[in-house]
């Protein structure tokens, strides 16, 4: 299995193509919905050096704090990707970002913006939230606590051979839309529906 | 019989088996899953790695995943108890849960937004209590996610898009369609509660309420147990696959109820319940007694 250190530059991440497994090191945040809006609303230099260069990990994730204030994630799979359809591309090219994690990929926009800013779709097996916990070494640091909420903060997390597979790549390519493809066709297959 | 702390008690007792503890019935299918995928393939990895973090989940009472989704609870207690304290005894369970990180804080405020911290908001959780003869309580639970909730789906009968028309067949081909648009993102294999007949409301309700069934049962009204048996193979030759990678194993099973409808509706409700399929149900005895249900 490939392995890919965080940060990294663009080479490395054009390099990969769907069905790629690669396990991922290095330092990357976490955001999902309440996280990208506010990404996008202004440029949030405190949250920026985290971003360049590395990945957003799209996770709700189940978070205890220890009694010396620090904090680790009980539980840490992916959240659905789709919900970020909308802003995900800018939020890449805003904060150079070199791609995302996240279950149940994304659509146009997103393949469109990968491409553009050489950055990849990364898919976490969703709901394996104790696998995926245990790959996340050490929790740096956390903004938007109090604002968002434990699962929607942005969470900067070190991690450790974490798991992924490449499924949208830099190159144009989708898994997720082959396989909406090839479903359709057998669906109006069984159903006798001509298309 | 109990007092309200004492309900709350067992209650957190039965959300951490229902969060860490997946039914013996929903592994057996996920392991057959992973059997007939090719080996090496991104479907046999993904069902891999799923029953690791099933076991990992068991060993250390932790949640199988982190989205812990809404709590739905059905109760049958004895005549004569109250149910605004056993709604209240739950409902405090889910903070208390919350509070030990067998729950995530999963309400939010729509209104402000704002996530209330505990677990806890109107609806969250739903509990339906139900009076029965016994001497007993059974409490059955659901922690349903939003990424499979949000592939749910209600088609209101006839549609001409899918040539479906208020008949059994119509129902199949609303079933059959809706596996079809979830694609992976409702976290496949999934598990399909339907129910045919009935309002919006209570059509969705009991197809939630079908999740409860094992997934080896049979369903006792034979057409509907042809009707699952039938969608179960189609719906695995889809080709959708775990998490939507494409592969043999899109659904672990489908259950079907129906409700009685108005003559001028005819709704199909069906609910997609992710492979972390987090059901649990116990019969408490009155001296306190808990013996588990599959």
């Amino acid at each position: 299995m490939a392995q890919l250190n965080l940060p990294c530059d663009e080479a490395k991440i054009r390099a990969l193509k769907v069905g790629d497994f690669v396990e991922l090191s290095g330092r990357m945040i976490t955001g999902r919905d309440a996280a990208h809006h506010w990404l996008l609303h202004g440029f949030r230099e405190e949250v920026a050096p985290f971003m360049k260069g590395s990945l957003i990990y799209h996770v709700g994730p189940v978070v205890k704090k220890h009694e010396d204030g620090h904090y680790t994630f009980v539980a840490a799979g992916p959240t659905t990707s789709a919900r970020e359809e909308p802003f995900q591309a800018d939020v890449i090219g805003k904060y150079g970002l070199r791609g995302v994690i996240g279950k149940g990929g994304m659509g146009p926009k997103t393949l469109k913006g990968l491409a553009e800013h050489g950055a990849v779709y990364f898919h976490a097996v969703g709901g394996t939230a104790q696998v995926l916990a245990q790959a996340v070494v050490k929790v740096e640091q956390v903004f938007q606590l109090k604002e968002f909420g434990v699962p929607e903060a942005l969470w900067v997390i070190q991690v450790k051979d974490f798991p992924v597979v490449v499924t949208m790549d830099s190159h144009g390519s989708s898994l997720h839309a082959e396989v909406e493809k090839a479903s359709k066709a057998k669906l109006e297959q069984l159903l006798g529906l001509s298309a | 019989m109990l007092t309200r702390e004492q309900w709350t008690e067992k209650f957190v007792e039965v959300i951490a088996h229902a969060s860490s503890q997946l039914p013996p019935d929903v592994l057996a299918a996920l392991k057959r899953g992973r059997d007939v995928e090719a080996p090496g393939s991104l479907a046999a990895k993904a069902l891999d790695s799923i029953l690791t973090n099933i076991e990992m989940a068991k060993g250390n009472w932790q949640p199988i995943c982190q989205d812990t989704g809404t709590p739905l609870v059905w109760i049958h207690h004895p005549v004569g108890m109250s149910t605004r304290i056993l709604t209240a005894a739950f409902e405090e369970a889910v903070r208390q849960a919350t509070a030990k990180q067998l729950l995530r804080p999963n309400a939010v405020d729509p209104l402000t937004d704002k996530n209330t911290g505990h677990g806890q908001a109107p609806g969250i959780p739903t509990v339906h209590c139900e009076e029965w003869d016994e001497a007993g309580l059974e409490v059955r639970l659901i922690l349903k996610g939003g990424g499979c909730e949000n592939v749910g789906a209600q088609y209101s009968l006839p549609n001409t898009k899918l040539k479906a028309d208020r008949d059994l067949e119509g129902v199949r081909r609303c079933i059959l369609d809706a596996v079809q648009q979830a694609q992976g993102k409702g976290c496949a294999p999934g598990i399909i509660g339907a129910c045919f007949g009935g309002d919006r409301g209570s059509g969705f309700l009991e197809s939630k309420r079908q999740l409860l069934r094992r997934l080896d049962d049979t369903n006792p009204v034979p057409e509907l147990a042809a009707m699952e048996n039938e969608l179960f193979e189609q719906a695995n030759q889809l080709g959708i696959g775990p998490m939507g990678f494409g592969g043999k194993t899109t659904v672990l099973g489908v259950k079907v109820g129906y409700l009685g409808r108005l003559p001028a509706s005819y709704f199909v409700s069906i609910s997609y319940m992710c492979w972390a399929n987090r059901r649990a149900g116990a019969r408490i005895n009155p001296s306190g007694e808990v013996v588990w249900l599959s």
